[in-house]
C-alpha cells in the first residue's frame, strides 16, 4: 500500500485516496472545433510511461482535496515530496 | 530437435530417468539479420502469433523477440481461467473462437497443455446481479455460447464448498454457468507454441529487448533495434501487453492503454476439493484448484499505473475475505505465494488488434486482465491481421480507429468490473 502525502494532512495511507489518473488534461475549450481524432485523444489517450509520472490523487476519505504528485511508475515512489 | 511425443517416447523417456529430454525449442542466441515478421514479445500472445503465421499462413521467416524469458510476463502470472461468456457479439465470436482452439490444442500442438473444460461458475449475490446474469446467459446463447442458469441448491450440488449461508454479507442466490470453461496450464501453452513454432522454423530470441523501431522515408517500418543488435523486417507485431505502450512509443504512437498491476495468489496444496472455476463479480474473487493443489486466487488491480510487478497488499485482503465469505473451509489455508503482473488496460476492457498509423507496424494488446484465456484465438487473429496486412474479420471490431469512430465494446459497463 502507498503513503500518500496530503498536502493538507500529510502522510496517509493509500486507503484514503483516489487516484485520478494523469494530471493537466484540460477539457478542449471549444469541443466542437476539434476533428475525432483529437476529441477521442482527450476523451481516451493517456501517458502510460515507464518512469516519472504526473498524476492527480483526492483525498476522498479524508479532507476531499485533489492534488498532484510525481511518482516513478518502476519503483512506485513519489518524487518531490516534502 | 524435439521429437514428437507419444506414449511410447514417454515411456521411453520414463526408462531414462528423463534424463534423455532434448531441449524442446530451438533458442538462438542472437536474431538473424532479416526476417519477414517480427513478433515483439514472448509470451503466450506472440508465441501463438507466430506458430499460427507459420503453420497456416505459409510465413516461415519470423522471429519472436523477448526481453526476459518466454513465458515470464503475463503468460506466468494469471489464473489459468479459459471461459467465452463475454456479453457482446464481437467478444463472444473472438473468445469463443478462442475457446474452440483450446478444446483441440493439445492435440494440434502435440503438447500437453492440460486444457481442463471444469465449469466456469459466475455467482449472483443480489437481484440486480440475477437479472444481468439472465441477460448476459440469454445474450451468449443467441451467440452460440454456452452459459445456464444454476439455482442456489444446483450451484452448491456442482461446487460443494460454496456457503450458501442466508447470514452472508451477500449470500449467493444463484450463478451462471458455462460448462466448457475451465483451466489450462499456462507454461505449458507458451512452452507447447514455442516448441509447435520452432519446429516450424521460427527464431525465439530470449534475453533480446527490443530498444527502439526503425522507418523509412515513408513511414513505414523497416526494422527494429535489439539488445543483441539491429533487424530488418518490413512487419513487426507487437504483442508487448503491460510494456505496449513503451515500445510504440517508439514509433511515435500514443494508444489508450494504461498499465496497472493485478495480482494474483495460491494456497499452500491441499488435496482436491475445488472441482470448477468460481468467480463472483459483486465481491470480486476468482477462484480454482490447481492439479498441484493449490487454490488458485486472483485479485483485482491496483488503482494507479505501474510497472513494478508488485500490488498493494490490501488488494489481496480483500480478495481473501471475499473467498473466506464464499468458502468458509478455507478460512484457515495459509497462502503460500502472490505476485503481480502488469496489465493493459484499454477504456473500454476490450483488446486492440489490427493496423496502426505507422505502415508495416501491427498490434496486439490491451487485453487487460483477461488475456489469457484468449492466447489461441488472439494469435491465430493476429496472425491472418499480420499475413494478409488488413484485419481479420473477427479483429476488425478490435480495431484501433474504435475510440476514434465510437464503436467500442464496453466490456467494462457488461462486466462491472476488470474481468
Amino acid at each position: 500500500m502507498l503513503l500518500i502525502h496530503c498536502p493538507h494532512c500529510g502522510d496517509r495511507p493509500e486507503l484514503e485516496f483516489r487516484n485520478c489518473g494523469e494530471a493537466g488534461i484540460a477539457r478542449p475549450a471549444d469541443p466542437a472545433a476539434l476533428d475525432d481524432a483529437a476529441w477521442s485523444a482527450f476523451l481516451y489517450v493517456r501517458g502510460n510511461p515507464r518512469g516519472r509520472h504526473a498524476e492527480r490523487w483526492r483525498h476522498v476519505h479524508g479532507c476531499g482535496r485533489f492534488f498532484v504528485l510525481h511518482r516513478h511508475t518502476v519503483t512506485d515512489r513519489f518524487e518531490d515530496v516534502p | 530437435m524435439s521429437q514428437r511425443f507419444s506414449f511410447l517416447s514417454l515411456v521411453h523417456g520414463a526408462v531414462g530417468g528423463h534424463r534423455r529430454w532434448p531441449a524442446q525449442w530451438r533458442s538462438p542466441d542472437r536474431p538473424a539479420s532479416a526476417y519477414d515478421v517480427v513478433i515483439v514479445g514472448g509470451g503466450g500472445h506472440g508465441l501463438a502469433t507466430a506458430y499460427y503465421l507459420a503453420s497456416e499462413f505459409g510465413v516461415r521467416r519470423v522471429a519472436v523477440l523477448e526481453k526476459g524469458w518466454i513465458g515470464g510476463g503475463n503468460t506466468g502470472r494469471n489464473t489459468t481461467i479459459v471461459r467465452s461468456n463475454y456479453l457482446f457479439p464481437a467478444s463472444a465470436a473472438l473468445y469463443d473462437h478462442a475457446l474452440k482452439l483450446w478444446e483441440r490444442l493439445s492435440p494440434a500442438l502435440n503438447y500437453n497443455v492440460m486444457f481442463s473444460p471444469r465449469g466456469v461458475m459466475m455467482l449472483a449475490h443480489s437481484d440486480h446481479d440475477e437479472q444481468m446474469m439472465r441477460r448476459h446467459i440469454c445474450a451468449n446463447r443467441l451467440a452460440g455460447v454456452d452459459n445456464e442458469w444454476l439455482t442456489p441448491a444446483q450451484a452448491k450440488a456442482f461446487c460443494p464448498p460454496l456457503s450458501l449461508a442466508p447470514d452472508a454479507r451477500y449470500p449467493v442466490i444463484g450463478a451462471a454457468m458455462q460448462r466448457r470453461g475451465g483451466t489450462a496450464r499456462h507454461d505449458a501453452v507458451a512452452w507447447g507454441y514455442a516448441r509447435a513454432a520452432s519446429a516450424l522454423g521460427v527464431d525465439i530470441v530470449q534475453g533480446c529487448e527490443v530498444t527502439g523501431i526503425d522507418r523509412d522515408a515513408t513511414g513505414a517500418v523497416t526494422g527494429v533495434r535489439t539488445s543483441k543488435g539491429s533487424v530488418r523486417a518490413p512487419c513487426i507485431g507487437v504483442a508487448a501487453a503491460g510494456n505496449t505502450s513503451v515500445v510504440m512509443a517508439m514509433a511515435g504512437l500514443r494508444l489508450p492503454l494504461e498499465s496497472y498491476p493485478l495480482q494474483a495468489l495460491v494456497s499452500e496444496p491441499v488435496k482436491p476439493i475445488f472441482p470448477c472455476v468460481a468467480m463472483s463479480n459483486t465481491v470480486h474473487a476468482y477462484v480454482s484448484q490447481s492439479d498441484k493443489g493449490e487454490l488458485v486466487i486472483g485479485a483485482g488491480t491496483d488503482q494507479y499505473i505501474s510497472y513494478s510487478q508488485a500490488g498493494g497488499l490490501q488488494i489481496l485482503t480483500q480478495t481473501l475475505e471475499a473467498i473466506c465469505e464464499l468458502f468458509p473451509v478455507f478460512r484457515r489455508l495459509r497462502m503460500l505465494r502472490a505476485w503481480g503482473g502488469i496489465v493493459d488496460v484499454t477504456p473500454d476492457r476490450s483488446p486492440i488488434i489490427g493496423v496502426t498509423p505507422v505502415p508495416g507496424l501491427f498490434v496486439n494488446c490491451g487485453w487487460g486482465t483477461g488475456g489469457f484465456k484468449a492466447t489461441p484465438g488472439s494469435g491465430q487473429v493476429f496472425a491472418a491481421t499480420l499475413a494478409r496486412g488488413e484485419p481479420h474479420p473477427l479483429a476488425a471490431p478490435f480495431s484501433l480507429d474504435r475510440f476514434i469512430t465510437g464503436r467500442l465494446i464496453d466490456e467494462a459497463a457488461a462486466a462491472a468490473v476488470a474481468h
